[in-house]
């Protein structure tokens, strides 16, 4: 449970999640698994189309809550459920502290509900002097420490078996043998008479259907049911978007949830209930049922239109799972009481902006969790959007505010950028690289190497390389970025060498173009975004060109889907950007989809070559195999690094905010890339570059880092 | 209907998830196995971390309500039954059909009649809306599940029309898919945490 009040705070707690080794061992260890078997256990099934129906239903129910919860209470009640709506967290508390209460409950057993966690159901529940008993066997340890989960599937993922035996040794008086098995079956039996003596069960719901008055519980314990069976009184909590209109849409989202959580078919149990059933010890032989919905600022999402898709979420907790982050700090660093990327979300929206506004900025927006979110949900969006909005509320910081000045007046930046090279000078030593930064300014920076500022930007080359077409077939944009442009130029001249080969190709290189805004909006300066963009779209007339190509895939990226979303509410911005959107294309794309360059174009001995798949590119763009299979056209033999498509750390502004995470992420990523036993790199992208030959250089490795680009026009046949 | 297709699918999806599958000839066959199980098995296995496990004294307790060997048949058919009350009557069981709030401690077998068979995922499901059907086949150290091979489905979706119709009324239902488990401790898979430890199922051929 993430409660820093600084961000300065924030960045200890993340140093000391850091150096928990049990719990990064164990984070490491989970995602390299989890990777497998989720791909197994989707071998047979069409994901992207399953999750794209999942997301569809789920939208379709979104827009429908109200009829559904009334539906639900009319089917539930005539089998004999009460159903309540609870406008807030408190309230639905109070309601169910209410039946226990008018039932003369002295003892609850829960089983798990994320719900529950949301709405600290507990800490009233023992406040009014009821016993509460959480039965899940994770929920049930971390009950016992006193914390919350640090994941939404796996509660205690963060605990070794050492302080699971310490802690029911403590409570059973005895000592416990460190022997999993055995701690599982102490588990069993402490918590069996729990079951037998609690007078209530209180239970969250995966679904809650519409057309029967239904709840489905999914578990793998099957503490659910004896929840539910065992209490002469059963209450289930539920958020109301867990209501689903039909039976159908809970078994879609069966046939998704325990594959994209854990990798499992099915859970060892799925239980579905339908009102009051028989119970020997009730009054009457029948069960006392309640289902309480509850709001809590739900409703009001749903009619959000950029937000409403958080409650798609199906809480696999996969989000979490593919995080680089979440991998390195854990949970209770990554989330308040949801966890991972729908925590960073959704905590602003439950738990409120102090609880947010320092979790939101810890994102490298690198897309690994929208790539496998069971509902389709736009997470790294949704993440900076809650940032932006937390700016607007709050009032956005000095130098955010600044750079949105800078970056948004194209002279001043580029006037800024030029006179950074006069400046550097004392500091490079006559290398490519910034070597005696001023300390104060760059703390914890060191972990990488910072380049140089190039003595001629790319821009002021453009004129003397330019290659002179005469009759064009194909005309194509250059878009440079701020990095190839004024640190990398030799990279945009190797793609022009590699473009020019081919005949028939004209390539004009719009010189009003500035920075694509990505940084903005990594900061949280959705304005100054809309306005760089604007004036980018009117640099390059889209309408003059075929197609707009870029080496750097965050550009790439956030040109092909950011603009439209940033114009989405203004009809003719959002044309126009779907025409320069159209437009765009990736270097590696360009050069083997449109321009068919094979390795008749190249020659030059062979050697190994390993990759790293940028963010913005594999998933960003789902460019995956180009890259690749140029370096073999190339005649480079392309030798594959592990988790090749997970982050370098680099995440832009990222890097600078929270660098001792970055430097974590940056030394798995050379870790990998050494491991492939190749000592050359290429990639699609100057900020990965950036970050990965800086990593190398600190640590003082030999490995050359270069963009595809570069590594083709050196092999390029001379004419 | 059933195809011998999805028999072996939802045997092989089965056995994945650590369920025991058997197929059936008869319904004597299926109770003889039954009571073969019940005789082979340790009277607790609940104990399996040894019956000197040091335990809360409330835990200890509701151990010693544990003493004999002991089946509950809570809604299986009379032809069934038949067979089993003779079999356990032969082999010194306790055969019961209700009254399981007296054994929370635990019984040794809980038997049930599937009412359908889910082949994808390798489930069975069992209608318990009866509250001895819901509490034999949760407390029991194993529970068997005859399921009849013409009831073996290939998806969930294919149920679809019989459970709304299930659920037109008061209603508990769970597809049951192997034993119980839990991996959260360490991520390691133990069997057996609230439910039962095994999970049988005998495929009972069509006539
Ligand atoms: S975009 Fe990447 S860093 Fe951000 S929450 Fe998603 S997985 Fe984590
Ligand atoms: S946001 Fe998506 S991936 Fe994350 S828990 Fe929800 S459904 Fe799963």
């Amino acid at each position: 449970m993430q409660d820093a009040t600084t961000l300065k705070d924030y960045r200890k707690q993340l140093r000391e999640a850091l150096e928990n080794d049990f719990q990064r061992q164990a984070l490491d260890k989970f995602a390299v698994a989890y990777r497998t078997s989720r791909a197994n256990a989707f071998a047979d099934i069409d994901a992207p189309e399953l999750i794209a129906e999942i997301a569809a239903a789920k939208d379709a129910s979104i827009d429908h809550l109200e009829e559904l919860f009334e539906e639900f209470k009319r089917h539930a009640e005539a089998a004999g459920t009460k159903v309540h709506l609870a406008a807030t967290a408190h309230e639905a508390n109070e309601i169910i502290a209410r039946i226990a209460k008018e039932n003369d409950v002295k003892t609850i057993v829960k089983s798990k509900s994320m719900t529950a966690e949301e709405t600290h159901l507990n800490h009233l529940l023992e406040a009014e002097g009821f016993e509460v008993t959480e039965t899940d066997l994770g929920e049930w340890i971390i009950q016992l420490r006193h914390e919350g989960p640090s994941h939404m599937v796996m509660p205690a993922i963060h605990l070794s078996r050492y302080q699971v035996a310490d802690l029911f040794s403590e409570v059973t008086h005895k000592q416990q043998d460190v022997d999993i098995q055995k701690l599982v079956k102490v588990a069993r039996r402490e918590l069996r008479p729990k079951f037998c003596q609690a007078d209530m069960g209180i239970s969250g719901a995966n679904f809650c259907i519409a057309a029967t008055g239904s709840i489905g519980l999914i578990t793998n314990e099957g503490n659910a049911r004896l929840t539910t069976t065992l209490p002469r009184v059963h209450v289930a909590l539920a958020g109301i978007d867990k209501l689903v209109p039909t039976l159908h849409d809970a078994l879609r989202i069966i046939r998704c949830l325990p594959k994209n959580a854990t990798g499992q078919a099915i859970t060892s149990y799925v239980t579905w209930i339908t009102g009051a059933v028989p119970c020997e010890t009730a009054k009457g032989g029948t069960k006392v049922k309640h289902v309480v919905f509850v709001d809590n600022g739900r409703l009001a999402m749903a009619r959000d239109p950029e937000f409403k898709q958080v409650l798609r979420c199906i809480r696999c907790g996969a989000c979490a799972n593919v995080c680089p982050i979440y991998r390195v700090v854990g949970g209770h660093k990554y989330g308040h009481v949801y966890i991972g990327a729908i925590g960073l979300v959704a905590t602003y929206f439950f738990h409120g902006r102090e609880k947010a506004k320092n979790l939101v900025q810890n994102c490298l927006n690198c897309g690994a969790c929208k790539a496998v979110c069971a509902a389709g949900i736009d997470l790294p969006t949704l993440i900076k959007e809650v940032h932006a909005r937390i700016q607007d509320e709050e009032g956005h910081p000095l130098y955010s505010t600044a750079v949105g000045q800078v970056l948004k007046n194209r002279k001043l930046f580029h006037t800024m950028l030029k006179s950074a090279r006069l400046l550097q000078k004392p500091v490079t030593g006559g290398t490519p690289y910034l070597r005696h930064l001023p300390m104060f300014l760059f703390k914890d920076q060191d972990f990488r190497a910072l380049p140089a500022v190039a003595d001629e930007a790319f821009r002021d080359k453009w004129e003397r390389i330019k290659p002179r077409v005469a009759d064009a077939k194909l005309k194509v944009a250059l878009f440079s970025g701020c990095v190839q442009d004024f640190v990398y130029p030799e990279q945009m001249e190797a793609a022009v060498a590699v473009i020019a080969s081919k005949q028939g190709v004209s390539m004009e290189y719009p010189m009003g173009q500035s920075c694509c805004g990505l940084p903005l909006q990594m900061m949280g300066e959705k304005q100054a975004g809309r306005e760089l963009a604007a004036h980018n779209m009117n640099a390059i007339d889209a309408q003059d060109f075929d197609y707009i190509v870029t080496l750097c895939a965050s550009c790439a990226s956030y040109l092909k889907h950011g603009y439209k979303r940033l114009f989405a509410d203004d009809p003719a911005m959002a044309y126009k950007a779907a025409q320069f959107a159209h437009r765009v294309i990736d270097f590696s794309s360009f050069v083997r989809d449109v321009l068919g360059i094979t390795d008749e174009s190249f020659t030059g001995p062979s050697k190994k070559v390993t990759y790293h798949a940028p963010c913005h590119l594999c998933r960003g763009l789902g460019v995956t195999e180009a890259p690749r299979a140029l370096l073999g056209e190339a005649g480079l033999e392309y030798v594959p690094a592990t988790e090749e498509d997970v982050c370098c750390g680099f995440g832009g502004t990222f890097s600078v905010k929270f660098p001792e995470l970055s430097k974590e992420l940056l030394g798995k990523k050379l870790a990998n890339l050494k491991a492939t036993g190749a000592s050359a790199m290429a990639t699609d992208c100057p900020g990965c570059i950036m970050q990965i030959r800086g990593g190398f250089e600190a640590e003082k490795t030999p490995f050359e880092v270069r963009h595809v680009a570069e590594y083709l026009a050196e092999r390029l046949k001379r004419k | 209907m059933t195809t011998p297709n999805l028999v072996e699918k939802l045997t092989a999806k089965a056995g994945l998830v650590s369920a025991t599958v058997r197929a059936v000839a008869s319904m004597d066959e299926a109770m003889a196995y039954v009571a073969d199980v019940c005789v082979g098995k340790e009277v607790c296995q609940i104990l399996a971390s040894g019956c000197d496990a040091p335990l809360s004294g409330t835990a200890e307790a509701l151990c010693e309500t544990k003493q004999e060997k002991i089946i509950c048949a809570p809604e299986m058919p009379e032809e069934a039954m038949a067979a089993l009350s003779a079999q356990c009557a032969e082999r010194g069981v306790k055969l019961i059909t209700s009254g399981m709030r007296s054994h929370l401690g635990g019984i040794d077998i809980g038997l049930t009649m599937a009412a359908a068979g889910i082949a994808e995922t390798g489930t069975v499901v069992i209608r318990s809306t009866n509250e001895e059907v819901r509490l034999a086949s949760m407390i029991a150290e194993i529970h068997i599940a005859v399921l009849p091979a013409s009831a073996i489905v290939a998806d969930s979706y294919a149920l679809e029309p019989v459970m709304v119709d299930w659920m037109s009324r008061p209603d508990f239902t769970a597809f049951v898919t192997g034993p119980s488990r839990t991996a959260d401790i360490e991520r390691v898979l133990a069997l057996g945490v609230h439910g039962p430890l095994e999970l049988h199922i005998l495929i009972l051929e069509d006539k």
